[in-house]
């Protein structure tokens, strides 16, 4: 579904700033994988994500999403293929737009837009379905501003957007990161049943080990700029926080205490 | 009536609405860039005496008015496509594209013109064929002022209900997430920046015709005006929907008009204050949430101070005996 070859990406190069956050990654996802991603501060997981979601474009290499060749391709154009949420709550919807407002604009994620109605009766009867799902009360609420929402309730509506029209690859930067760990429970729960409900393929960055440990059926680490670890289904099924932070050092040379990444 | 005795007379009170009407039309503009975009956009002070030159150049080579005031608007569409151009593709500061746009119009504006200032003695303008009717030419005005705003606001209500109107509003309150959504910004700030100053050219094309010349310039200050607009109405009759923020605007501009014409008349300011006064009124109105917050945080202040009177040396023992630094 998603294949990555040898990409690379350095900011300010030829700078005193250089940063080479991406140091020739490749990965290879199939249909219904759901890869999680951990790694310490400037390991590159974000950079990674934003290379995919084409917010930058890469130095080298190539990113290949369902057989379709997307490197040269802008942001929007990939949106087509790609649903995403963000770490920042504020950042997944129009928060001075209507929740119905902003579930019409995801439902044409990835179509151009013209001058028929914006959202229609059928729509809303749909929205209202969707919202019913996530058991938060939203249905009632469809025609308040999102920027009234929690973060919690924005989160769940980003999640409920980004796969409302069945995307190719669904990209989750540290999404439940800025919530409460009552509230992160609740949402990571929600996209573990989106996620096997409608048989996505999805990334998704975490800082907390155990969330990578016990989601997903790959778990990749990242340092420098490179993938270190990569484990499959079978071999991160009995494994602990604490062997993964000894397979860490053992791989990196680094001491794991040290890293910003201990944040279990 | 007392109330015109105090304030201003009859005639100033009805030109002030008249104008107040063709002026929300360069309101509504303002309101697209400033408020739907996010945009700070100093085009206005261009595309507003573009708008103008255009349609008393037109009018003079014997173009029928209406046909004039529409070429008009067409220019002014063309000014926001340069400053879009100059923001999203070749990535020059918002700011910085308006006044570059705007700059370049003074000097566009004249050639159009052939001179600073050009007037429309004796033409026929749209607001002749109420005039020949027999009204008056604050009537006139007034009539038209009133069509034109309706048929503005009808017309922006229905286009910002259309999807193509959502990935507008979208990107100018969240760029990230509608781009994410497969939307282009770059062509939606095009288009935004494009529709507002064709309605700003549209204003000047009316105003020069209700004043009966064009001169070079009657942009200054047209920010001001159009800005001042749309936050009076905005504070005054709020804002929580796109039609309410536009029949608000229109109230604004409407209101602010107002308010200078009683300074003007009542209040010994000469016509050469118009644009000090803009400026005070808009800040005045910039300032009021702050003021507000003050305002509050001072009452409130006071109303503990009352409290605490009431009964002075009981709390303060409390907050002592119960609290504190146990160390002492």
């Amino acid at each position: 579904m998603l294949k990555i070859e040898n990409i690379t990406k350095t900011f300010s190069p030829g700078t005193a700033n250089e940063k080479r956050a991406l140091k020739g990654v490749s990965l290879h996802m199939k249909p219904k994988d759901f890869v999680t991603v951990i790694g310490g501060n400037g390991a590159g997981k974000s950079t990674l994500l934003n290379a995919i979601a084409g917010i930058f474009s890469v130095d080298s290499g190539k990113i290949i999403i369902d057989g379709n060749d997307v490197t040269k391709l802008p942001e929007h154009q990939r949106a087509q293929y790609i649903g995403r949420v963000f770490q920042d709550p504020r950042m997944g919807t129009a928060t001075d737009m209507t929740i119905e407002e902003n579930m019409s604009m995801a439902l044409r994620r990835g179509k151009s837009r013209t001058l028929r109605k914006g959202i229609t009766k059928k729509e809303k009867d749909m929205f209202r379905e969707y919202l019913h799902m996530l058991d938060l009360g939203l249905e009632n609420r469809m025609s308040a501003k999102a920027g009234l929402l929690s973060g919690g309730q924005r989160q769940a509506l980003t999640l409920l957007m980004a796969t409302m029209t069945k995307p190719k690859l669904l990209l989750l930067d540290e999404h439940t990161a800025a919530l409460d760990p009552k509230t992160a429970k609740k949402v990571l729960e929600l996209t573990k049943k989106i996620i096997e409900e409608e048989q996505l393929t999805a990334l998704m960055i975490t800082h907390n080990m155990k969330d990578a440990l016990k989601h997903g059926n790959r778990l990749m680490m990242m340092h420098e700029g490179n993938i270190l670890i990569d484990l499959q289904e079978e071999q991160k099924a009995n494994l602990q926080v604490t062997d993964l932070l000894k397979m860490f050092e053992k791989a990196s040379g680094a001491s794991a205490t040290n890293d910003r990444m201990l944040l279990v | 009536m007392n109330i015109f005795t105090y304030i201003m007379s009859p005639s100033s009170f009805f030109g002030a609405i008249s104008q107040g009407l063709l002026w929300s039309v360069l309101a509504m503009g303002v309101y697209i860039t400033y408020r739907i975009l996010d945009f700070a956009d100093l085009t206005t002070e261009g595309s507003f005496p573009l708008g103008a030159a255009v349609a008393a150049k037109y009018i003079l080579s014997g173009y029928n008015p209406i046909a004039a005031t529409f070429i008009a608007m067409g220019y002014g569409l063309l000014a926001g496509l340069i400053t879009g151009f100059l923001n999203t593709k070749l990535k020059i500061p918002g700011l910085l594209s308006g006044i570059l746009v705007m700059t370049g119009l003074y000097s566009i504006n004249l050639r159009i013109m052939g001179k600073a200032n050009l007037p429309l003695l004796k033409q026929p303008t749209v607001l002749t064929f109420f005039s020949d009717m027999g009204m008056t030419n604050t009537r006139a005005a007034m009539i038209l002022g009133i069509i034109t705003a309706v048929v503005v606001i009808l017309l922006l209500w229905a286009l910002f209900s259309t999807e193509l109107g959502f990935a507008i509003r979208a990107t100018g309150n969240n760029p990230h997430m509608i781009r994410a959504l497969g939307v282009n910004t770059d062509f939606m700030t095009m288009l935004g920046l494009m529709l507002s100053n064709a309605l700003i050219s549209l204003a000047g094309a009316l105003i020069a015709q209700y004043n009966g010349f064009a001169d070079v310039g009657m942009g200054t200050g047209t920010i001001v005006i159009g800005l001042a607009s749309v936050i009076i109405g905005e504070v005054l009759f709020g804002r929580t929907t796109v039609v309410r923020s536009l029949f608000s605007v229109v109230c604004g501009s409407i209101l602010y008009r107002l308010i200078i014409a009683a300074a003007l008349e009542r209040r010994g300011f000469q016509p050469t204050d118009l644009k000090l006064l803009s400026s005070i009124v808009l800040a005045v109105c910039l300032s009021l949430p702050l003021v507000k917050e003050k305002y509050n945080r001072i009452v409130n202040r006071k109303n503990k101070v009352k409290e605490s009177s009431q009964e002075p040396s009981l709390t303060k023992d409390d907050t002592l005996l119960k609290g504190g630094n146990p160390s002492c």
